[in-house]
């Protein structure tokens, strides 16, 4: 087994992701098998090589500390599932 | 022929000539959605009256003989993963169901200064994960060529507009194989550009070191104009490159005498549908005929490459999914406190591929996991990079298939995962190695579903690939074939 069922809860836990125990169940199931696949990675010796995180050679894009956009708090309000005049509405955070 | 069966270079020249008018194109093109798309099912929203009007205002700039964009009047869909102003964005997830984006995408901003007309939005695998499009929250997609088949994904309702006559040509994003995998399926051509070369300011991210815009179309000179249009560095996006942009209608020329084309051993592999080999092997001879040289390549670390994939990508993935959280915008689910609305809210915002990946990629990325799984990705990606740097350095482009079989059936690969993962074993390296790959009609198999071949190319070198896709379409006829629906 490459992974268990409780591994599973513990990163469901740090996905912020509520399965039910059938969902758990076939996710056990199915990363093992996932997980299985990736196993053909081991063999392969990678002591010498870089990481690469990116494709392409980028730079880093600067640009000027101005704001560029219009504030519109009316159409993004109009997106958020809860709110008040030009504040998001958003459950109990401190108790 | 009817004018939603046309190209876009095919209808430029009669809107120019003012022999149609952009509305009559539009019209033709609802009433033929009207007509299939109960069948087929290619999109999730339709924006009739908007795109009439988009249209009336090219005809008048048409009048007034400012016709100088080839996209002038045309009429354009897009997969629904592209921020458009006003009108309804989704991803096909639940969690952005009630989703009206602010402001247009770079892409979508572009082809609107073009004046191409937006006809609606395509369904999709939720959040660009998928290899059928099954995965949508709303909809079931199916191939033309086929209602029982599945048209690829995750950009299959473009795929399937686009072969359908739905729309003149559009617009999809290519993270494995998105963009050329459902263009094989659906017998179309789709470009996916080199990592950087379009904008990814306003797409909705699934794995942004991978994510790329790309067009989808008719034909290879409907993918050049489109690409000239959406091409270019953007200040909003900081990995878009600011590297110069060619005219890529220019290089549709016909001179490939004496390019070197390389034919990867690692791609024609045992398991793979014989009819896919015999007519990808087919193209390569056609295009031996036209002028080229087919050389022997080698990227010996092709079979790692789905491995890398879906760690890379998942673990992308898992970070970019985290903004779903039912604060901002978006599905929020009733709950007694925060902690519970984040979780509520995400196991029921999200369909079970996407929880999968998240799942998959939070693992890969977790304490005690990281150097096994993320950071060994990331050295095989390098090697598979190299791979492809070596064989460029012995030829112009690399010709392989797009995928190892033709569309499958409906429902076929749902259960097991990793089969469907499999689908993208061609397309997958292109992405890891940031090159652009392009996918064009080769010929059909016994069952009359449609066989595509890709052309790989050099970083930035979209051209040679055009040019040689353009040279092998004018040689042969399996781009104009049609689906009957």
């Amino acid at each position: 087994m490459k992974i268990t069922r409780e591994e599973v809860k513990r990163v469901a836990l740090l996905a912020r992701l509520e399965l039910s125990a059938e969902e758990e169940d076939r996710l056990t199931e199915q990363l093992d098998k996932i997980l299985q696949y990736m196993e053909t990675l081991d063999g392969l010796d990678t002591a010498k090589v870089e990481p690469l995180a990116h494709a392409v050679d980028v730079v880093n894009a600067f640009r000027e500390d101005r704001v560029t956009n219009e504030p519109q708090p009316e159409a993004l309000l109009a997106n958020a599932p809860d709110g008040e005049k030009t504040f998001l509405k958003v459950p109990k955070i401190i108790e | 022929m009817t004018l939603h069966e046309l190209t876009i270079h095919e209808l430029g020249a009669r809107l120019k000539q003012r022999e149609i008018s952009s509305v009559e194109l539009t019209e033709s093109v609802f009433a033929r959605i009207a007509a299939t798309d109960e069948r087929v099912g290619s999109y999730v929203t339709l924006c009739r009256e908007n795109a009439l009007e988009e249209a009336r205002r090219a005809d008048a700039q048409l009048k007034a003989g400012d016709g100088a964009s080839p996209l002038l009047g045309i009429p354009i869909a897009l997969k629904d993963i592209f921020l458009t102003k006003n009108i309804r964005t989704t991803c096909c997830s639940k969690i952005l169901g009630n989703f009206v984006p602010p402001y247009d995408g770079t892409a979508v901003a572009k082809l609107k200064n073009a004046g191409a007309v937006l006809v609606g939005k395509t369904n999709m695998d939720e959040f660009a994960m998928g290899s059928s499009t099954e995965n949508s929250a709303f909809a079931v997609t199916r191939n033309p060529w086929n209602l029982e088949r599945v048209p690829g994904g995750s950009s299959g309702g473009s795929a399937a507009a686009v072969a359908a006559d739905q729309c003149i040509a559009a617009l999809g994003t290519d993270t494995g194989g998105s963009i050329r995998q459902p263009a094989a399926c659906c017998g179309i051509v789709g470009l996916k550009p080199t990592y950087g070369r379009v904008s990814r300011y306003g797409v909705i991210a699934f794995a942004s070191s991978l994510d790329q815009v790309g067009p989808m179309a008719k034909d290879t000179t409907d993918c050049a104009l489109l690409l000239q249009a959406i091409a270019g560095h953007d200040p909003a996006d900081s990995t878009s490159v600011p590297a110069l942009v060619p005219e890529y209608a220019q290089s549709l020329d016909g001179k490939v005498k004496g390019m070197r084309l390389g034919l990867p051993q690692e791609y024609f592999i045992s398991g793979m549908q014989p009819e896919v080999e015999k007519a990808v092997k087919d193209a390569v001879r056609q295009l031996e005929k036209n002028g080229t040289e087919i050389v022997e390549v080698s990227l010996p670390h092709t079979e790692y490459a789905v491995a890398v994939y879906y760690i890379i990508a998942t673990a992308e993935a898992s970070s970019n999914l985290a903004r779903y959280d039912g604060m901002k915008y978006g599905f929020r689910a009733p709950a007694k406190d925060l902690t519970e609305t984040y979780f509520k809210t995400r196991e029921e915002g999200f369909g079970p591929e996407v929880k999968r990946r998240i799942m998959l990629g939070t693992y890969a990325l977790s304490a005690g996991y990281y150097d096994a799984y993320y950071l060994k990705a990331q050295k095989v990606r390098a090697l598979i990079k190299r791979d492809f740097d070596e064989a460029f350095k012995r030829c112009d482009a690399i010709v392989t298939p797009t995928a190892p079989t033709t569309a499958f059936k409906i429902g076929e690969k749902t259960a097991d995962p990793l089969q469907m993962y499999l689908s993208d074993i061609f397309t997958i390296s292109v992405n890891l190695a940031g090159l652009p790959g392009l996918s064009l009609p080769c010929g059909f198999d016994g069952e009359g579903m449609p066989i595509g071949m890709q052309i790989i190319g050099r970083q930035f070198d979209e051209a040679t690939m055009l040019k040689i896709a353009r040279v092998y379409e004018q040689s042969t006829q399996w781009h104009k074939k049609k689906p009957r629906i």
